[in-house]
C-alpha cells in the first residue's frame, strides 16, 4: 500500500480523531449502536402488521400481579421462558405458539431465553393449586428427578399488599388499562380473588372478566404469597380462546 | 506515539510495518489469513442473499416480505398439517373405534400406547409419576385400586371432564367435609376415627384407643361414603379404606390431618387442552397399565 501525498490527509489520520478524543469516540459508539436499534425494534412499533389485537388478553388483577412481581423477585425466568415459538415441537408439547399480544401488558415482559425448566407461557390450569403448592414447598416431593430448588418461604410469608396500588398506577402510565377505580379498590380486589362466595366477586369480576376466585382465606388476611404466585399461574396462556383463533387469517 | 509515515518492510518477516512508532517499537502490518478473509467475504455476501430471499427491512408500512415469501406462522402452521397428515389414517381409525376395540386390535392398540406414553409423558407425569407410581396426594395409576373407576370408559371420563374442576360443568365432584375444621368432630373423636380407619386393614392401633368411640363415629359419619366396612364408593370417589393402598399415607397423623381438613385432590379436564384421539389414547394406555378394570 502506498502512502498518499501529503496535501490529502489519508482516512488513516482522520480516524485520529476518534481515536485521540474520548468524548468523540463515545460519540461515535452511541451512534452505531443506536442504528442498529432504531432499524430494528422502532418499526415494530408502528408497523401495522406487527400490532395483533386479540381477544381476551385483560390486565393482570392485584393479586396476579402480586403473584407476577414474586415471579420476577423469585428469578423465575431465569430457568423458565414464557415463549411458544413457531415450531412444530414447542406446538406438539406446550400448544399454541405465543402470540405478542399476550404479553402487552408485561411490563417487563418475562419471555426469558433460558429453559432450565419447562416453558410456562400455557401452565394455566395445566395443573391443580394444590399441585403448585407441593411443587412449590418441594418439587422433589412430586417430580423426583427434579432439579428446581424448593420456596418453601412462599407459603409462609402473608403478601405484602401495600405498594400493589402504587405499582397498578405506574403500570397505567406505562400504557396498562388500569383505572382509577381499579387502583382504588387494589387491595379488596385481592382479597376478593382470594375467597369464596364473596358478595363482592361480581363486582371484580365485571372490572376483571373471567378471573378466577378461589377459597384461600383472603377475607380474613391469610392470602400467602404462595396463593398469588399460584393465582399468576394459573392464568398464564389462558386468556385467549385458540378454538376462535384463526391462524390462517393471522399470518402475517 | 509518534507517526513518522515512513513504512518499512520488517526484514524477518516480510511484511511492511504502518508506519506507528512508540519508543521505537514499531507495528507490524500483518495481513489477515487469505481463507479467514475469503470467509468473512463470503459471509458478507450470504448475509445480502439472506435479506433478499427472507423477510427483512422494514419500510414505511410494511416490510420486505423476501422472495421466497416464507414466514414463521406459515410455516409451523404447514409443520404441524404435516404431521397430521403423517398421523391421520391412524388417528382417523382411533376416532372411529370404540374404546374396547381400540384395545382388541393389535395395530390400534400399539399406537394408541405409544400416543398415549408420550402424552402421559408431558402432561400426567407430574402428578402421577413418570411410571404412573403417583405420590402423596396424586394416585398410583398402576395398581387396581381405583379412586372413581378404572374401566376404560371411567378412565376417559375423567380424562375428559378432570376431577373437581369447576371450569368443567361436567367434572367429577365430591367433596369429604372438614370434620376437624368445621368443629363437626371433636379432637378425641378424630383420633379414635383415624385409629378405627387403620384398624379396618388390620394395621395395628394406638394403645388405649377407644376403637368402639371410632366406630360410632365412623358409622354416623364416614359410612355414607367410604361404605360400612371401609370398602370405598367409586360413584363419589370416596377411596377404599380397608385395603393397604393408601393415597396420603397410613400414618395415624396423615389420617386425622385428612379428617381434619377434608377436601379431595383436584385432575384438569384435559378435553379442552388436548384432542378427542389423543384423549382416548391416553384413556386405553393408562387402562393398559396394568390395573384396567
Amino acid at each position: 500500500m502506498t502512502h498518499p501525498t501529503s496535501h490529502s490527509p489519508s482516512l488513516w489520520q482522520r480516524h485520529q480523531i476518534f481515536e485521540k478524543n474520548s468524548i468523540i469516540l463515545v460519540i461515535g459508539i452511541l451512534i452505531a449502536i443506536s442504528i442498529g436499534g432504531l432499524v430494528e425494534v422502532l418499526p415494530l412499533f408502528y408497523l401495522k402488521s406487527t400490532i395483533e389485537q386479540v381477544d381476551g388478553i385483560r390486565p393482570l388483577t392485584p393479586l396476579e400481579l402480586t403473584g407476577r412481581n414474586i415471579y420476577v423477585r423469585e428469578g423465575c425466568y431465569n430457568c423458565h421462558s414464557q415463549m411458544i415459538r413457531p415450531l412444530r415441537d414447542e406446538v406438539e408439547r406446550y400448544g399454541h405458539y405465543s402470540l405478542a399480544a399476550e404479553s402487552m401488558y408485561d411490563h417487563p415482559f418475562q419471555w426469558g431465553s433460558k429453559r432450565t425448566g419447562p416453558d410456562l407461557a400455557r401452565v394455566g390450569g395445566k395443573y391443580s393449586d394444590d399441585w403448585h403448592r407441593d411443587h412449590l414447598r418441594n418439587p422433589r416431593s412430586v417430580v423426583p428427578a427434579s432439579i428446581m430448588p424448593g420456596y418453601p418461604w412462599l407459603e409462609q410469608n402473608l403478601v405484602d399488599m401495600s405498594h400493589i396500588g402504587d405499582n397498578m398506577a405506574v403500570l397505567a402510565v406505562e400504557g396498562v388499562p388500569y383505572t382509577a377505580e381499579m387502583i382504588k379498590s387494589a387491595v379488596s380486589d385481592a382479597k376478593t380473588q382470594g375467597s369464596a362466595d364473596d358478595a363482592a366477586t361480581a363486582a371484580f369480576t365485571k372490572r376483571y372478566p373471567k378471573a378466577i376466585s378461589r377459597d384461600l382465606g383472603g377475607n380474613v388476611g391469610r392470602l400467602t404469597e404462595a396463593d398469588a404466585l399460584i393465582a399468576y399461574l394459573q392464568l398464564l396462556g389462558t386468556q385467549v380462546d385458540f378454538k376462535l383463533y384463526d391462524d390462517k387469517a393471522n399470518i402475517r | 506515539m509518534q507517526d513518522s509515515h515512513a513504512k518499512k518492510t520488517d526484514d524477518k518477516s516480510g511484511y511492511g510495518t504502518t508506519g506507528h512508532e512508540w519508543d521505537g517499537i514499531q507495528e507490524l502490518n500483518t495481513p489477515l489469513p487469505r481463507w479467514w478473509l475469503w470467509t468473512w467475504y463470503a459471509c458478507i455476501v450470504w448475509a445480502f442473499a439472506y435479506w433478499i430471499a427472507y423477510p427483512a427491512i422494514p419500510l414505511v408500512s410494511s416490510f420486505t416480505k423476501g422472495v421466497l415469501g416464507w414466514s414463521s406462522r406459515e410455516a409451523v402452521v404447514a409443520d404441524v398439517k404435516g404431521l397430521q397428515t403423517l398421523r391421520g389414517p391412524m388417528t382417523a381409525k382411533i376416532e372411529a373405534a370404540s374404546l374396547a376395540d381400540i384395545e382388541k386390535t393389535p395395530e390400534l392398540l400399539s399406537f394408541a400406547r405409544a400416543q398415549g406414553a408420550a402424552a402421559f409423558a408431558v402432561n400426567c407425569s407430574p402428578c402421577h409419576g413418570a411410571g404412573a407410581q403417583g405420590s402423596k396426594g396424586y394416585p398410583n395409576l398402576n395398581d387396581d385400586d381405583w379412586l372413581w373407576g378404572g374401566s376404560l370408559e371411567a378412565i376417559h371420563t375423567t380424562l375428559q371432564h378432570g376431577i373437581r374442576w369447576d371450569a368443567d360443568k361436567d367434572t367429577r365432584s365430591s367433596m369429604m367435609p372438614a370434620f376437624g375444621k368445621d368443629g363437626t368432630l371433636k379432637p378425641n373423636e378424630i383420633s379414635a376415627t383415624a385409629d378405627y380407619v387403620r384398624s379396618l386393614s388390620g394395621l395395628p392401633t394406638e394403645k388405649g384407643s377407644d376403637l368402639a368411640l371410632g366406630q360410632s363415629v365412623f358409622a354416623a359419619n364416614c359410612a355414607a361414603c367410604h361404605g360400612d366396612s371401609g370398602e370405598g364408593n367409586q360413584e363419589v370417589g370416596a377411596p377404599k379404606l380397608n385395603d393397604k393402598v393408601w393415597l396420603y399415607g397410613p400414618d395415624k397423623a396423615l389420617i386425622m390431618e385428612r379428617i381434619t381438613l377434608g377436601g379431595g385432590g383436584v385432575m384438569p379436564a384435559w378435553s379442552t387442552r388436548l384432542d378427542a384421539p389423543t384423549i382416548k389414547s391416553l384413556a386405553v394406555y393408562v387402562h393398559t397399565l396394568g390395573g384396567g378394570q
